[in-house]
């Protein structure tokens, strides 16, 4: 590497570090909105009642079966046609947002439905109400049992963020394309941009060891 | 004086079949009932009805004169409302054949969960009990373990414990040494003879007919959905009056 990129660098760090921003908040907000309507998502088809259930089953099966790129289109170009008008970033969010909910739907339906019956009938046995069953009982053992997947939802979530480029979002990716516009190093800054991405998912994955690690049960 | 237990023409249906097909059955305070049978014959459904884990369709259960799941509204059958199903299933203690123990939790904090959210105790007062049936079951010195760092007869006697610390007016144990390794099952049924011996009512669904001849005071025999001959444990195990228990009794561990 010479010094010529490093000049580069130095003189794109205020579009890069803006653009590196961007993608952290994209990710942030999607993956926490995604988290929240998802973990409500989980719970309709755990607990829901059958219509709630279908509903939402078929909420999850579209998006899931839905690239997630058309589903940032759709959410920037289609929403405004029905009066919805949302700019790039916040519609770029929303796609992420739903999309990230139906997979955490998924993990948390999953991670419920693999605590055996025995935990429910136990917390009844003791006298313990439903909402009093799920938050100290079923909870915090579905939580654990869905960490590592959710870790992974997460780090898909930033890798989704580029695509809100698309839609003219200035998020890392699309900042260091307008550099390497200016630069022609393409090599160098798609390497120095991918190592940002590497950084970011490396992070969070360690949060979710340590969680994970936190959590533990001995046994 | 009302019975501990009542039960009047207990019926339960799983879709079409019948598991229960009118059973009839009262305790007094401090009976210790065993309940055999050959799988089938509905004697753990019967236990699951007492503390509504099972709905059931016809008849009722009483526990000290008040009736258990259902009401009658205007001459119609109804459940009642969880709230309150909740607040009766702590008039019984259950432990369970697979023990069911919360495994995120220790010994003691299983023990306190219902001690503190459903008796609403301070965790030192739940914590002083805990401490204290947990040495009844020999368990103090592993009330900081968890469930996976037990053994078998390790995790039943702390569930046992966790059932008993709620102060139950009748507890009810469900084939509770099924699921053990044979020389595990005796220090569960240590605990339970214990327990009778103080005075505690309890139902005891179980296959150790040795133990049910022992530490019961009447003996239930289960056979079709029906109860089919029940008395005193000398006379029904040595001299069964039904063909159907003296063929159980032939065919299972008492000899």
């Amino acid at each position: 590497m010479d010094f010529a990129f490093l000049d580069q660098l130095w003189a794109a760090r205020i579009p890069l570090v803006r653009g590196l921003g961007i993608s952290i908040s994209i990710s942030m907000l999607s993956i926490a909105a995604g988290t929240v309507l998802g973990v409500l998502v989980g719970l309709a088809l755990t607990y829901g009642v059958r219509p709630l259930k279908w509903l939402v089953r078929g909420y999850t099966d579209f998006i899931r079966g839905t690239p997630v790129l058309v589903l940032v289109l759709a959410s920037y170009y289609v929403l405004s046609t029905v009066g919805v008008d949302l700019g790039p970033f916040q519609a770029g969010v929303l796609a992420l947002a739903v999309f990230c909910s139906s997979h955490v739907g998924e993990l948390v339906r999953g991670a419920l439905q693999s605590i055996p019956k025995g935990q429910t009938e136990a917390a009844k046995a003791i006298g313990l109400t439903f909402p009093q069953t799920f938050a100290y009982v079923l909870g915090p053992q579905a939580l654990r049992q869905a960490l590592p997947a959710w870790v992974n939802t997460a780090a898909e979530m930033v890798k989704a963020s580029t695509l809100l480029s698309i839609i003219g979002v200035g998020e890392l990716l699309l900042s260091t394309q307008e550099v390497i516009s200016r630069t022609f190093m393409s090599l160098e800054f798609y390497f120095f941009a991918g190592f940002l991405y590497f950084v970011i998912n490396y992070g969070i994955e360690r949060f979710g060891r340590y969680v994970e690690r936190k959590t533990a049960v001995p046994s | 004086m009302t019975n501990l237990l009542e039960i009047r023409d207990l019926h339960k249906r799983y879709g079409t079949v019948e598991v229960l097909k009118g059973v009839d059955c009262s305790m007094r305070q401090g009976e210790v009932i065993s309940i055999i049978g050959s799988s089938g014959s509905g004697k753990t459904t019967m236990l699951r009805c007492i503390n509504m884990l099972e709905e059931f369709q016809g008849g009722t259960i009483s526990i000290d004169g008040q009736e258990i799941g259902y009401e009658a509204v205007g001459g119609v059958r109804r459940r009642k409302p969880e709230r309150e199903i909740a607040r009766q299933r702590a008039l019984t203690g259950m432990a369970f054949q697979q023990f069911n123990l919360f495994p995120h939790m220790t010994a003691a904090g299983n023990v306190m969960l219902g001690l503190v959210k459903v008796k609403k105790m301070s965790r030192d007062e739940a914590s002083a009990l805990a401490e204290k049936w947990l040495n009844r079951v020999g368990l103090l010195s592993r009330k900081d373990h968890y469930p996976g760092q037990l053994s078998g007869g390790q995790q039943q006697r702390v569930a046992i414990a966790r059932a008993i610390a709620m102060n139950p007016k009748l507890m009810l144990f469900d084939e509770v040494t099924s699921a053990l390794d044979p020389e595990l099952v005796n220090e569960v049924l240590q605990v339970i003879k214990g327990l009778a011996d103080d005075g505690m009512s309890m139902l005891i669904v179980t296959h150790e007919m040795r133990f049910a001849y022992e530490v019961s005071s009447r003996v239930i025999f289960m056979n079709q959905g029906r109860i089919g001959e029940e008395g005193d444990p000398r006379e029904m195990f040595l001299k069964p009056k039904t063909e159907r228990l003296a063929e159980f009794l032939k065919n299972s561990t008492f000899n």
